[in-house]
């Protein structure tokens, strides 16, 4: 929270010059990024726009991508579909790889802050799409995080659990404290969650806004307005036109 | 979704299906029964000559005789050992090889397309290649079983490594999974099923090829005791043989099924509640 502008020392994520093609397609063309400590950045972009692209590639998982990226050890990643393993119950699916003797309270204690204590011994497919999302969650959580790696957690939810786990998000963040990139398609969950909003086009960040509004955030606060219309009419810019 | 989606609808299926079931069970018994009887009518009656069919109740004292002098168990001994044997060596290649197939490229381009092209020959025609080979012995027998039970456990093992959700090894790795602790909570549940599936159909073809094999040059065995009582027209002993062989694949399948269920709880996640 302390630092907001990218390019400060203390960043705790940063890329520089990140490419990716797939074939002949670019997608990402010389794309930077700095996130600075306990930061909730978004990444808005179109469909197409290489953001879940550029998650990845902090994530460790496109060894095809070339740049610089920096990215601590103590991150996690939530996906737009849980990914739990349906072979392992929930319990299970959240300590995946956590040892030591201390795992089963920590595990307890990521469950029971997602408020699913009583699910512990329940097989993912028992659980409806909120609660699976919200194990995915506590998986990630449980390894305290210095950031967290988020591609549309919420995308896939329905409208009703959407709000609620945006809610649950802001909740965690305040008492945690991690850094977390947010890629969405949706600008009122960018400002609803974010410190920061990043729009990606052509394959570099295309524009940055910083979201100044108090919390808790509601979209009929003043200021909001304005903020959502700059970047819906940011990424309703047709490609090749230019605001500068 | 569909994972989810699935389990949902077979909750509403089974919820009305219990007494129907039980009344299908009871239906389902009636006529195998009739058949019996009908056979122990036709053979008393004279119908049937008890040199080429037994009836049911000569076949349970003969198979009881059997039993009772030791005979069948020495000889099931026999067949189980090289079952055992034959299945234990296939399966165990079958499960290296098909893993490393299915995990390494390099090891799909080395070992896939030569296993691919050797399904083609029916193992059974191997034999008077096999005896050429290794002999009409024991090797030969365990060799046959062994090429039963090794192609589909392979085909299996291969397709359940590749079918596993790229997604979920994505997950894992970004857990901080290593390579072995992936394979541990990854690769080996979900290809799990698949598995199941082959050693299955491993098993009848282990059977299978125990039959044909058993029927060359062997001195003891199920297949032996039959062959024997063919030469001495005792029908009854040869029928005895056959219920024999098919107990066996019952009593297997049972077993495997058994372990299969307890194994793959988390497919019944929804059903056991």
């Amino acid at each position: 929270m302390a630092a907001r502008t990218p390019g400060e020392v203390t960043a705790v994520v940063r890329a520089t010059g990140v490419r990716r093609a797939f074939g002949p397609t670019v997608v990402l063309d010389g794309a930077d990024l700095a996130i600075a400590p306990g930061e909730v950045v978004a990444l808005l972009g179109g469909s197409g726009s290489g953001k879940s692209t550029l998650l990845r590639i902090l994530a460790g998982l496109d060894p095809d991508a070339t740049g610089t990226v920096t990215v601590p050890r103590e991150h996690a990643v939530v996906f737009q579909e849980h990914r739990l393993m349906p072979w392992k119950r929930v319990a299970d699916n959240v300590g995946l790889g956590i040892t030591g003797r201390d795992a089963p309270g920590r595990i307890a204690t990521a469950l029971a802050e997602v408020g699913l204590a009583d699910r512990a011994r329940a097989w993912p497919a028992e659980l409806s799409g909120g609660q699976s999302q919200r194990v995915a969650f506590a998986r990630a959580l449980v390894r305290e995080p210095r950031v967290l790696l988020l591609d549309e957690p919420f995308g896939a939810l329905d409208a009703l659990t959407r709000l609620r786990m945006q809610d649950l998000f802001g909740r965690l963040r305040d008492r945690h404290g991690f850094a977390a990139l947010l890629v969405t398609h949706d600008v009122e969950e960018a400002l609803l969650l974010a410190d920061r909003a990043l729009v990606l086009e052509g394959g570099r960040i295309a524009d940055e806004v910083t979201v100044d509004l108090d919390r808790p955030r509601d979209p009929d606060q003043p200021g909001f307005g304005p903020l959502r219309r700059r970047l819906l009419d940011r990424l309703g810019v047709p490609l090749g036109r230019s605001f500068e | 979704m569909t994972a989810l989606a699935n389990p949902a609808a077979t909750t509403t299926a089974t919820a009305a299906r219990p007494a129907r079931r039980r009344r299908l069970r009871w239906q389902r018994a009636v006529s195998p029964i009739a058949i019996l009887i009908l056979w122990e009518a036709l053979s008393r009656g004279g119908v049937l000559p008890s040199d080429k069919l037994p009836a049911p109740s000569t076949v349970l004292r003969t198979g009881w005789r059997l039993t009772a002098d030791g005979t069948l168990a020495a000889h099931l001994a026999e067949s189980l050992t090289r079952a055992a044997a034959g299945l234990l060596i296939g399966g165990v290649a079958a499960l290296v090889l098909g893993a490393t197939a299915g995990l390494l490229r390099l090891g799909d381009d080395a070992i896939d397309p030569p296993v691919q092209m050797a399904r083609m020959l029916p193992h059974l025609a191997l034999v008077p290649l096999l005896i050429i080979w290794v002999g009409i012995g024991e090797s030969m027998k365990i060799t046959l079983v062994a090429l039963g039970a090794f192609f589909p456990l392979y085909f299996n093992v291969y397709a359940g490594i590749r079918d596993i959700d790229e997604r979920l090894v994505e997950a894992a790795r970004t857990c901080g999974l290593g390579t072995w602790a992936r394979l541990r909570h990854v690769i080996l549940p979900g290809a799990l099923p698949s598995l199941f599936l082959g050693l299955r159909l491993a098993i009848g073809a282990a059977w299978l090829s125990l039959v044909v094999g058993e029927q060359t040059n062997t001195q003891n065995g199920i297949g032996f005791l039959m062959m024997e009582a063919r030469e001495f027209s005792q029908t009854d002993v040869v029928v005895v043989g056959l219920f024999v062989y098919a107990a066996l694949g019952l009593l297997s399948d049972l077993l495997l099924r058994a372990s299969e269920r307890k194994a793959l709880q988390w497919r019944r996640g929804l059903r056991a509640k």
